[in-house]
């Protein structure tokens, strides 16, 4: 029930994020649709609208060309507002910085609750462990965790920046995400973990995890007759 | 007004205004009966008026005594008066459904949420045992969620295109929807379908075991069309597609895949898609595992490689014995299971039975199905319901006669590559009992002597 009540909240959160936003040319907030009107003389129920193109003018049509007068360009700013994703290069990753010890409160804050102080994770909650494991994966009992499995730091940074914590996804700014990442991964043994050592995109980047050659191409069809 | 004036006979025939006459009686006394109703606090709010009018009489002290007039439908119906005779009386009135129907009140096969620790993160899984045809319906088509359900009013819903492209591109769903379309009936399968199963029999039920494949026919614009709109330039080779959900779930795809059989889908079996199924778009990669099939689409970014995000590194990679690990397993491989008859059930007694299941392959369509009664030491060819399609649920069935002695019933599935769906020790020897995901091996129900069946592994 916990978790439950915390993604009540983490909905009523993003419904208020959603009601924030500008309505994309369209009239109000909508809870539901209408039934569809009736016709007058037959009382017919109206068929759907035919969908409008949300191009300014059509242009020319050339559909042999790709060319449907449908659709507009989209500009550096509207690319810009949700294109959070981040490489493992380093493209993607926003300004910014936090160090160990900032990670380690916004951790106990931010984190803990469900993946718990010494970062081994609370089952009950789904809250998978985040430290240790290495040398597991070969055994009979692998362990994967952040430390142990996860092949690019960058996959961290960008699913704590987009998806967490889970009663608040999305909320956490990129310093607090570069600090939590400096702590965990410090926690890790991955990166520093002296108190002032500073997290930002040129050391994200430059991090190279445990199991980082872990990966192997799909060679299925791999059974053989 | 008399109901003779109403119901003139230069405009009515006898039946007919006998019809318009009773409808007349019935509306009356249901009008009657619903300020008795409100007059005893609402009471019967639950009840239809038709219910009411009907079944009010026969109702005992009994329903009075819990407060509660009527026995909750199942979900997906509504409880409508059962006649004890239905060619003695009229029956209910049309669009009392509000002209949106729904099942029957006696059918009740629901999806089941496996039951992981945290019900924030789970699936739920169709009911394969009382499936027909290959079209699974919409409301029982198996979900797998990572930040819950989100409603989403598509008039405020975009599709955003850029990264490697000579135009970046913005649709509204209106937008989309101006497009060439097309409608393919094609199978989703999470990649876990199966994963309790590896080390030994574990749940119970085809539900259970096969439960996270589904098949709809899917409605919407190919992908290529908008990548093409957008000019894909060289030098590409992935592109993310993204989700609006709390998890803002996200996946790489090879180009290839996205200018081939990709579709930005709308609809569903006709109609638009369930919220569950990503309303009010969702991307369809035929035959890749289920995951990449991206919910709630919101934005497509092309690029030169993979974005290893959470979802392709961390999870649905196979862990193989050695500790590495596959990664970019798309393509779910041929497989096949008897849904009829199928775990837990019970057989009442020896005679005659049609087995029935479904095969599906990610490569392709499928062209055999073969059906052992004794464990794979003896098959026979199944028949396959028309049309086989490409990368869809196939029927198929085969005449059996249950002598009442013990047996185990096992389906293998050929697919046109010539892949053939191999067995459970087949697969553990080359992939060891770690590896979680795309596990496709036959499956073997135990039929014993008193007509049990049991999962078992055979």
């Amino acid at each position: 029930m916990f978790t439950r009540n915390m993604t009540l909240i983490c909905a009523m959160g993003a419904l208020t994020g959603l009601m924030a936003a500008p309505a994309l040319g369209q009239e109000g907030n909508r809870t539901s649709a209408a039934l569809p009107e009736t016709l007058d003389g037959t009382g017919e129920r109206a068929p759907m609208k035919v969908p409008r193109s949300s191009a300014e003018s059509v242009g020319e049509i050339a559909p042999a060309e790709n060319a449907y007068g449908v659709g507009q360009e989209a500009t550096e700013e509207q690319i810009a507002a949700i294109d959070i994703d981040v490489m493992p290069d380093g493209r993607g990753l926003p300004e910014g910085s936090g160090t160990y010890a900032e990670g380690e409160e916004l951790y106990e804050t931010n984190c803990a609750a469900c993946h718990g102080s010494d970062m081994m994770g609370v089952s009950e909650l789904g809250a998978p462990r985040l430290i240790g494991g290495r040398g597991t994966l070969a055994s009979d009992a692998p362990v994967k965790t952040v430390e142990s499995y996860w092949p690019y730091a960058s996959t961290f940074f960008d699913y704590t920046h987009r998806a967490m914590p889970m009663d608040a996804p999305g909320s956490l700014a990129a310093d607090e995400v570069y600090a939590i990442s400096a702590y965990v991964l410090g926690r890790a043994g991955i990166a520093s973990s002296e108190p002032d050592s500073v997290m930002d995109a040129e050391t994200l980047a430059g991090i190279e995890m445990p199991n980082a050659n872990g990966f192997v191409a799909d060679p299925r069809p791999d059974i053989n007759e | 007004m008399s109901d003779t004036e109403k119901f003139p006979a230069s405009l009515y025939g006898p039946a007919e205004r006998r019809m318009a006459e009773s409808l007349v009686e019935i509306e009356r006394q249901a009008l009657l009966d619903q300020r008795e109703c409100e007059c005893q606090d609402g009471m019967f709010n639950a009840l239809t008026r038709r219910g009411l009018l009907m079944g009010g009489v026969a109702l005992g002290g009994s329903a009075f005594a819990v407060g509660q007039a009527r026995a909750e439908a199942p979900p997906g119906a509504i409880e409508y008066h059962v006649q004890p005779d239905p060619t003695k009386e009229q029956g209910r009135l049309i669009l009392e459904d509000g002209g949106y129907g729904s099942r029957s009140q006696f059918e009740n096969e629901v999806r089941w949420r496996y039951p992981t620790a945290s019900i924030d993160s789970s699936w739920s899984m169709t009911p394969l045992a009382s499936g027909k045809g290959m079209i699974t319906p919409s409301g029982l088509h198996f979900e797998r969620h990572h930040g819950g359900i989100p409603a989403i009013d598509p008039a405020r819903h975009e599709l955003l295109l850029h990264g490697m492209v000579d135009k970046p591109l913005r649709f509204t769903m209106d937008d989309l929807k101006r497009l060439p379309s097309v409608s393919k009936i094609h199978f989703i399968e999470c990649s876990g379908n199966g994963l309790t199963e590896w080390a030994q029999p574990t749940l119970k039920t085809v539900q259970g075991t096969h439960g996270l494949t589904s098949t709809s026919e899917w409605t919407g614009v190919r992908l290529s069309t908008v990548l093409e709109m957008a000019g894909v330039q060289d030098g590409a080779a992935w592109i993310l597609a993204e989700g609006a959900d709390a998890a803002v779930m996200t996946r790489s795809v090879p180009i290839d895949k996205a200018m081939g059989d990709a579709i930005l889908a709308y609809a569903q079996n006709g109609e638009a898609l369930r919220p569950e199924q990503g309303y009010p778009l969702r991307l369809l990669l035929p035959g890749y595992e289920g995951n990449t099939h991206i919910k709630w689409l919101r934005r497509l970014e092309v690029s030169d490689k993979p974005f290893m995000t959470r979802e392709e590194t961390s999870k649905y990679t196979d862990l193989m014995p050695d500790g590495t690990a596959r990664q970019f397993s798309l393509e779910m491989e041929a497989k096949s299971v008897i849904t009829f008859p199928s775990g837990a059930m019970k057989l009442p007694r020896p005679g005659f039975y049609e087995v029935t299941g479904i095969a599906w392959s990610g490569r392709g369509k499928i062209k055999k199905v073969e059906v052992s009664a004794d464990g794979g030491a003896t098959w026979k060819e199944a028949t396959l319901d028309g049309p086989v399609l490409d990368k869809c649920h196939t029927r198929f069935r085969l005449p059996w006669t249950w002598t009442g002695e013990e047996a185990v019933l096992q389906s293998r599935a050929v697919d046109e590559t010539g892949y053939v769906q191999p067995t459970l020790a087949e697969l553990v020897e080359v992939r060891g009992l770690k590896s979680v995901y795309h596990l496709n091996a036959i499956q073997s129900w135990h039929i014993a002597p008193g007509g049990e069946v049991t999962n078992v592994h055979a």
